[in-house]
């Protein structure tokens, strides 16, 4: 049976945002409502077509009468955020995290019209450290870098969803845990991270770094609602890329930091209102994540689209980051000094070094 | 910002459409292709990645969102989205102008004009063509480094950066020090997965090091060795960056089928810190093989497990003494105490020029073992590895002449 009236959180958010967009426009669906608690941009009320927009907050009971009134048979949770842009209120976003997880869930679970759940997750929360295996499979164990960090809520919520499939075992649960989303539009602490002029990395590690295209994102999130693909997948694209070489490809200058002098750089740029460096981030960036995809691809039955160099080089034209040192010219450079050495001529723009 | 909003929305509606017949045939085409063909900003056509360009010659996006679109979802392009599509067109123009400059930090302005001025002449040939090949090769690969033009594999591993940097590097200390002599080259598996098992010495673990570098150059395709690290590797600022990059990754289960999944070499050393932290008066006597998990390992992949036994690694730092509370304080498995360190400081970290010999056997199939996972055909594989590193340890000492002349 397939969707008809379906309910996207998050839709604030650029995903939750750009899949009500992509929903309002599909003619296959009777209904489609969008909630966050912040109004939708101009940007998202120009293209939502028929989809409706409520103001609501998930945390209030309110979601429940929306859910029985509008007789909806699916429930989009994207609304998760594990990886705030900048520096949040941590109880807030917890708040809407757990409390408004909790709430939704608790109003799939009394309507008897809803009969399917997809949920963003993110591939966070299989941790990163020296002991992590190398290539995290769905059925790996999770864990969080900290009890209190954004990643332990997805962990919890997971849990709640487990809880759900336990007393709803008609619900089709559809779990999608994102790598870091990439992308010209995408704002996150990674896409500010890399966006630094001088980008503070841990001294001694390099991290390998996998991303996802926000199109490849927004088309399995698109796919899990409109078909019936229960199971938890990661969502990543193709290929690993290096953290010096993404701020190579970036043109940033990179500054490896001892990680003993983290707790000191840290409140610096959270009070820059920069980035904040959580203890997730950090142990992302030292030891790095990567997921495995063959589930995804073969289950499901997605191949993302855009290699993670690809999302990366998208990301950086999309931006418009222009090199702070102008590495290539560096290259030419050296390979001019090298030519003088050799031919005994100096050529004129080799001085300044 | 509106622009690249429209941008990306455009490009959005566009790659949803296709391959929803899902399952991979062949590598992904991405339906980008006229957004990747607008001039990029900071970077000419040398810096443009080979995966980048593919897709220019996949020909039209169009076709191939139609022929590919079985249609389950938003199949027709709605109103909006040609609206979006439309403006993706128009607003070709203000990225491109916006694309041609290069964005300045303060301060830098002129040097990076000058520079700027320069790369674009110099870009086509961003390598002069008088230079010795040798030092066109070395400025190549500079230049690739500075722009990030390199790809690791999904383990970290820098084939690149390894065979250009890291390999000539450890070939002085290979050639000329230990003077490595290699036995049973003919038993390197030409291709396909396989395990190698050597026994682990030396308090420093330079054998490691020295086997991979063995493997790689006596084998004809130049293989390389993926060799299972411990955790505490990859905990050492440097040495686990370096690890990963040379090809290492954590000795566990899931990370060792992985690699032997896909077909690689894989080398490890069973006895771990047991091995590489044992007294002098151990030398060549194998400590226990861990859990065997590595025997496990290759039942489960069904790959063969060449044995392999080093010998001089056992001499160069001989451990006479382990100071425990310095080892607990700085979070070692052990603080070794040698003739030389840490008496002379830094010098003492100096290994002794033993020769060595590194000599690989005949592979040991696992083709009679049942996959299931019967834990006593793992330990009775275990044993027979062991064993046959043991004698070919025995009989390599007896022919030995002397530590250091061989």
């Amino acid at each position: 049976m397939p969707s008809n009236v379906v309910l996207v959180t998050g839709v604030g958010g650029e995903l939750g945002g750009k899949l009500l967009a992509r929903l309002g426009s599909n003619e296959q669906l009777e209904r489609v409502i969008g909630v966050d608690t912040v109004p939708p941009s101009q940007w998202l009320v120009d293209r939502m077509g028929r989809a409706e927009f409520v103001r609501a907050d998930i945390r209030n009971p309110l979601i429940e009468r929306i859910i029985a009134d509008a007789g909806v048979d699916t429930v989009v949770h994207a609304s998760m955020t594990a990886h705030p842009a900048g520096p949040a209120p941590r109880v807030a976003v917890k708040d809407t995290n757990i409390i408004g997880t909790m709430r939704l869930f608790a109003a799939c679970q009394r309507s008897p019209r809803v009969r399917k759940l997809v949920v963003k997750s993110t591939a966070a929360v299989y941790g990163a450290g020296p002991r992590s295996q190398a290539v995290f499979t769905e059925d790996s164990p999770l864990k969080p870098a900290s009890s209190r960090g954004y990643v332990s809520d997805a962990i919890d919520m997971e849990g709640y969803i487990r809880g759900l499939r336990r007393r709803r075992p008609d619900l089709t649960v559809t779990t999608a845990r994102f790598a870091n989303l990439m992308g010209p539009a995408v704002d996150t602490v990674l896409t500010r991270y890399f966006a630094l002029p001088v980008v503070p990395t841990i001294f001694g590690y390099d991290a390998r770094m996998q991303f996802v295209h926000s199109a490849d994102a927004l088309a399995v999130l698109e796919q899990a609602t409109m078909r019936d693909i229960p199971g938890t997948f990661n969502v990543a694209a193709d290929g690993v890329i290096m953290l010096s070489q993404a701020i190579r490809l970036a043109g940033r200058v990179e500054l490896p930091v001892p990680s003993s002098a983290l707790p000191t750089i840290a409140p610096v740029l959270r009070g820059a209102k920069l980035v904040d460096f959580s203890p997730d981030q950090i142990q992302l960036l030292t030891y790095g994540r990567v997921v495995d995809t063959t589930r995804l691809e073969q289950e499901f039955g997605y191949a993302p689209r855009w290699t993670t160099r690809e999302a990366f080089d998208d990301y950086v034209r999309g931006r418009a980051l222009g090199p702070v040192v102008d590495r290539e010219s560096l290259a030419t450079l050296a390979g001019k000094v090298a030519t003088s050495a050799v031919s005994g001529q100096a050529s004129g723009r080799a001085q300044p070094w | 910002m509106t622009d690249r909003d429209h941008v990306n929305g455009a490009r959005l509606s566009g790659n949803g459409r296709g391959r929803r017949d899902g399952v991979a045939e062949g590598p992904p085409i991405p339906e980008q292709a006229t957004v990747l063909r607008l001039p990029r900003p900071d970077r000419g056509p040398a810096g443009e990645p080979d995966g980048a360009r593919e897709p220019d010659e996949a020909g039209d996006p169009e076709s191939h969102g139609a022929s590919r679109g079985t249609g389950t979802g938003a199949e027709p392009a709605t109103a909006a989205q040609r609206g979006e599509s439309g403006e993706h067109s128009r607003s070709g123009e203000p990225r491109r102008s916006q694309g041609a400059s290069i964005v300045r930090f303060p301060g830098a302005a002129t040097t990076e004009e000058r520079w700027a001025h320069s790369g674009q002449d110099g870009r086509t040939d961003a390598v002069p063509e008088v230079l010795p090949e040798s030092l066109a090769e070395a400025v190549a690969f500079l230049a690739n480094r500075l722009t990030g033009e390199y790809t690791v594999d999904e383990f970290g591993f820098d084939a690149d950066l390894t065979e250009q940097v890291i390999a000539p590097a450890l070939r002085v200390l290979y050639d000329k020090w230990f003077r490595v002599d290699v036995r049973g080259a003919e038993h390197l598996p030409e291709r396909g997965g396989a395990l190698l098992v050597a026994n682990h010495s030396g308090t420093l673990p330079l054998d490691a090091a020295m086997t991979a570098l063995a493997v790689h150059d006596n084998h004809p395709g130049d293989r390389f060795l993926r060799i299972l690290g411990a955790d505490l590797v990859f905990q050492i600022p440097v040495l686990g960056s370096l690890a990963r990059k040379t090809g290492q990754t954590l000795a566990c289960s899931s990370d060792a089928e992985r690699l032997l999944g896909r077909g690689e070499f894989v080398g490890v050393f069973p006895e771990g810190f047991k091995g590489v932290g044992k007294h002098f008066s151990a030398r060549y006597k194998l400590q226990r093989f861990g859990r065997g998990g590595f025997a496990s390992a290759a039942i489960r992949a069904g790959v063969p497990i060449v044995p392999c036994a080093i010998v001089g690694a056992e001499e160069i730092y001989p451990k006479l003494g382990d100071i425990k509370p310095l080892a607990r304080l700085l979070g070692l498995p052990y603080f070794p105490v040698t003739p030389f360190f840490p008496l002379l400081g830094p010098l003492g970290a100096i290994p002794l020029p033993t020769k060595w010999t590194i000599e690989f056997g005949e592979p040991i199939e696992v083709d009679g073992c049942a996959s299931d996972g019967d834990p006593m055909e793992a330990f009775t594989l275990t044993d027979q590895v062991r064993e046959a590193i043991q004698q070919m340890l025995y009989t390599r000492l007896e022919r030995r002449r002397g530590v250091f002349g061989g």
